[in-house]
Formats: structure tokens, sequence, C-alpha cells
């Protein structure tokens, strides 16, 4: 009998603390973020969808067409192409296409590359509402950036 | 009511509990025959998400495999990630510098911690209380930050290579880690006068859902699920690899077998997890984080391997038979999750539907680990 009531008290007590708790943090600053009014900084590591680095002297994209990132891809979303052109040493970069819409941002592809040709983008604001705004021609996005 | 059925069940009906319900985080369906408002019998229904990863892993090279470990239990995602590349290190003979190592076990405690802090909100939110889950999320999201300004992401993390690691942390890093345990430190009282001392969660979980240490042994049971019922055994302790040999650390055991045992396992393996991650960054060793000698197709050489590792679930195996090409011959993964999950038709028998679902709660389920 005398735990029966003991349990009652104790029990209504630790309802009366937790509740405490909450009251206390209801007047604590918010700690949430009113997400599209403000933004964070992004972490310079942030691993977003690649996107083709220019190299500063030519204005060219600084890949050298090895396909090693197609390589690397587990998705199979990277299509390289390119073309000899005379006059230039190497091959030339014709088509450089990500499939998106299958890529799972692993960052394999980045790592693989030994020119350092893509890097990894800041975009994580994506929405569209066709497939095709996901297959991203990244050769034209750099010439759009210039 | 009782918390048991008292007399055989006399008229019975099927109720289907998922495959879209709140309380079975995920797409798993369990098949409930009821008899009033005591379970009969439970059936768990798999197979929802399977993705079929061992099968990918079969036909992608060694490293393309990488990513896929992250998505299994995307809640420690670095632990899975640590079996693999363990695995493949072990097979391909590779040495990882100390460093690395080091890395490996700080980031995925952190991981672990993350991941006991969502499942003691998600856990709460079944039993009926909302704001645990938003206390557990604000420190949460400290942890993900400080991870994804290392990993560069905040929750599938493919962050390990064979070798070491893909980055080495920064300054910063460790002062935010080291602000963050003693953040968590702090808040861990509160947590305990909230939720743990809360008459509400103590009637609904003492001497709740038993699953003696017998039943753990025969379904393979392992982490905290077999820790709450008296069985010590941690991956970490008892096949240790990795530092952790060097780190003193307890395994927390409870011999209740209730509810509240596994959930008290996990409340005190937090506490254990802040003090490796506190002793690793005291002893992190300068160096380099990546092997030197690790070839850029890895063909290790034929034979079979396995390596477990302790997951914030239990143990998680991972074995690969390499015929000496450049993809697996065989990938088996042992998910921690399906064994843990394997016991509940038979652990349920005769219970009340929401102190089954206390249950299933407690039991901590992620449902893409269990089907992989």
């Amino acid at each position: 009998m005398i735990d029966y009531l003991r349990e009652i008290i104790s029990g209504t007590w630790s309802l009366f603390v937790g509740l405490g708790i909450t009251i206390r943090y209801f007047f604590q600053p918010v700690v949430t973020v009113q997400y599209p009014h403000e933004t964070l900084p992004m972490t310079p590591r942030f691993r977003g969808h690649i996107e083709l680095v220019k190299d500063e002297e030519t204005g060219e994209p600084k890949c050298i067409v090895c396909g090693m990132c197609q390589k690397a891809c587990p998705s199979n979303c990277i299509t390289v192409n390119g073309e000899k052109r005379e006059g230039v040493k190497g091959k030339v970069l014709t088509e450089y296409t990500l499939d998106f819409t299958k890529c799972s941002l692993c960052g394999l592809c980045v790592e693989s590359c030994t020119p350092k040709a893509i890097t990894f983008s800041k975009d994580y604001n994506l929405a569209g509402v066709r497939k095709e705004a996901y297959i991203f021609d990244l050769k034209k996005r750099l010439e759009a950036k210039n | 009511m009782s918390a048991f059925a008292e007399s055989e069940a006399k008229e019975t009906f099927v109720l289907n509990l998922g495959p879209q319900h709140p309380a079975t985080h995920g797409v798993l369906r369990v098949k409930l025959t009821m008899d009033g408002e005591y379970i009969v019998e439970a059936e768990p229904v798999l197979g929802y998400i399977h993705r079929m990863h061992e099968k990918m892993g079969e036909n992608r090279t060694w490293a393309q495999f990488l990513p896929n470990t992250g998505r299994m239990d995307y809640l420690h995602a670095l632990a899975f990630n640590h079996g693999y590349v363990s695995v493949v290190e072990r097979a391909a003979g590779i040495e990882v510098p100390e460093r690395a190592e080091y890395l490996r076990v700080i980031t995925s405690e952190l991981n672990r911690v993350s991941s006991h802090l969502l499942w003691f909100g998600a856990f709460i939110l079944d039993l009926g209380g909302f704001s645990p889950l938003l206390y557990a999320f604000d420190d949460r999201e400290h942890i993900l930050d400080l991870l994804e300004s290392v990993t560069g992401s905040r929750l599938t993390y493919c962050y390990f290579r064979f070798g070491g690691v893909y980055n080495d942390i920064d300054g910063d890093f460790v002062v935010g880690a080291r602000a963050f345990i003693k953040r968590l430190r702090g808040r861990m009282p509160m947590y305990h006068n909230l939720v743990t001392k809360n008459i509400i969660l103590m009637k609904r979980l003492r001497e709740v859902g038993p699953i003696s240490a017998e039943m753990c042994r025969k379904y393979g049971a392992t982490g905290p699920v077999c820790r709450g019922s008296g069985i010590n055994f941690d991956v970490r302790k008892h096949e240790p690899y990795s530092i952790y040999p060097e780190m003193d650390f307890e395994v927390p055991v409870y011999e209740q077998c209730d509810s509240m045992a596994r959930y008290m396992v996990r409340m005190d393996e937090i506490e254990q997890s802040l003090r490796i991650v506190e002793q690793a960054l005291d002893k992190l060793p300068e160096g380099p984080v990546m092997a030197d000698k690790v070839p850029k197709i890895i063909k290790p050489p034929k034979g079979d391997y396995y390596h477990a590792v302790e997951t914030a679930r239990g143990s998680f195996g991972v074995r690969v038979v390499s015929d000496g090409s450049n993809t697996p011959y065989r990938l088996k993964l042992r998910s921690p999750t399906y064994s843990n999950l394997s016991l509940y038709g038979e652990a349920c028998q005769g219970m009340l539907l929401p102190d089954a679902l206390a249950l299933m709660g407690s039991l901590d389920l992620v449902i893409p680990e269990i089907d992989r």
C-alpha cells in the first residue's frame, strides 16, 4: 500500500520534472533555421553534382578525355567523348554528359581524375518536373558560365 | 488487462501492420493474428526494399561497391564502410596508416552516437512522446555538421577507402568534436530527467517485451538487443579490430531482458562512444591518412575472407570470395537487424499490441539493412 502511494507521488513528480524541462527550453533561443529565407553556409567539402574545371590559360575545359571518370563511376552515369584535332596535342573534349538521375554523389569520379578537371558544385537547390532536366551537358554549363 | 493473454485464442482476426506504418520505420510489414488486443502470431514480411546489394557487388569492381555500403544502414553508414574496407584490406594485404585508423574510429563512433540519438527520438515517438525527438535531433544535427565538414555528406557517408580515408581532418573538426562531447555530456542528465525517469516510460518498458538470453543465441541476435539480455558480446571487445584494443571503454550489459534494459544499454553506449572519441582525439598521431602503395585496380588473391565490425545495431560481417579478378566472386553481407528482427515473432506471442510495438521500437530496426 505504501509502495503504491509512493509510486503515485514519485510518478506525478517525474511528470512535473519533465514539464519543467520543456518549459525551460520553450524560453531558450530557437535552434532551427527558417530555410528558404535563411540559409547556412556550405562546407567546402560538400559533394554536389560534378562540374568541369576551366583551364585558366586557354579558357577550354581541362579535361584530357582519358575516360577514367567514366570507368570509375559505379552507376555508369558519365559519358565522355573527344576527337583528335590538328595542331592540338591530345584529344579535345566534344561531349561530357552527366546523367544526374542515376548519380549517387559518391565522388569516385573526382578522385580518379588525374588532371583535376572535374570538381563538385555547391548546387543543392535542384528541383524539376522533367527527367531531361537532370541530364546535364557539363560542357555547355561551363561555356554558359564564361 | 494483464500483459499476456490468459486463455487460448477462440476467435482470431488478421491485422496488417505496415508496409507503410509510422511504427515500422520504413517498409516492413508484420502480419499479426490477433485475439482481441492480444497477439497470437506475428510474422514479419520482408523484401519491400530489397535492392540486391550482394549481387550488385558481384557486378562491379571492388572500389565501386563502396557507395553501396552507406546505403544499407543509412544511420550507421561509417561502420558499414569500415566492415567492407577492412575485409578488402585483409584480402589484398593492404597496411593502413595509424592516423587513418584513428580517424576511422573517431568518425564511426560519432556516427554511432548520432544513430543512437535518432533511435532515441524515434523510439519515444513510437511510445507517443514527441518533444524528446526534437531535443535528440538538435544534438544529432551537430554531429551531422561535424561529419559533413570531413566527409562531404550528411547521411550516406562514403569516407573510407582501401588503405585509409579519403580526407584528413582539420583543427576545426577537433575543436568541434571536443565541444560536442562537452555539450552532449551536459545534455544527458536532461534526457534522463525528461525521459528515463518518466513514470509513463517506465510503465511502458519495465518488464515488457522479454527476450531471453537463450532466444538471443537461438536467433543470433547481437548488439544492444543481446546486451540487454545479459550476454556480454561486443565485436569491438571480443574480436578486436582497428585501434579498439588501445581504447579504454566498457560494454554496458543489463540482465533484465526487457525493453527498458535495451533502452538503457543504448543510453550508456552513447557515453562510452564519447569516451572512445575523446581518447582517440587525445592520442591522434601525425602522419599520412592513406597507405602509399595501394594499387589503382585492386585484385585480391584467390581466397575466402571475413571481417566483422560492431555497428550501432550489432555485429555486421562481410564475407568476400575472390577469384583473383577485379570483381568479387561472392559478396555475403551479414546484417545485424535481420537476426534481431527474426526473434520478433516468437518474442511477442501473447503480448498486447501496444507492448509489441514498444518491443519493436526497442529492437532499433533499419529496414534497408534487413532487406539489403
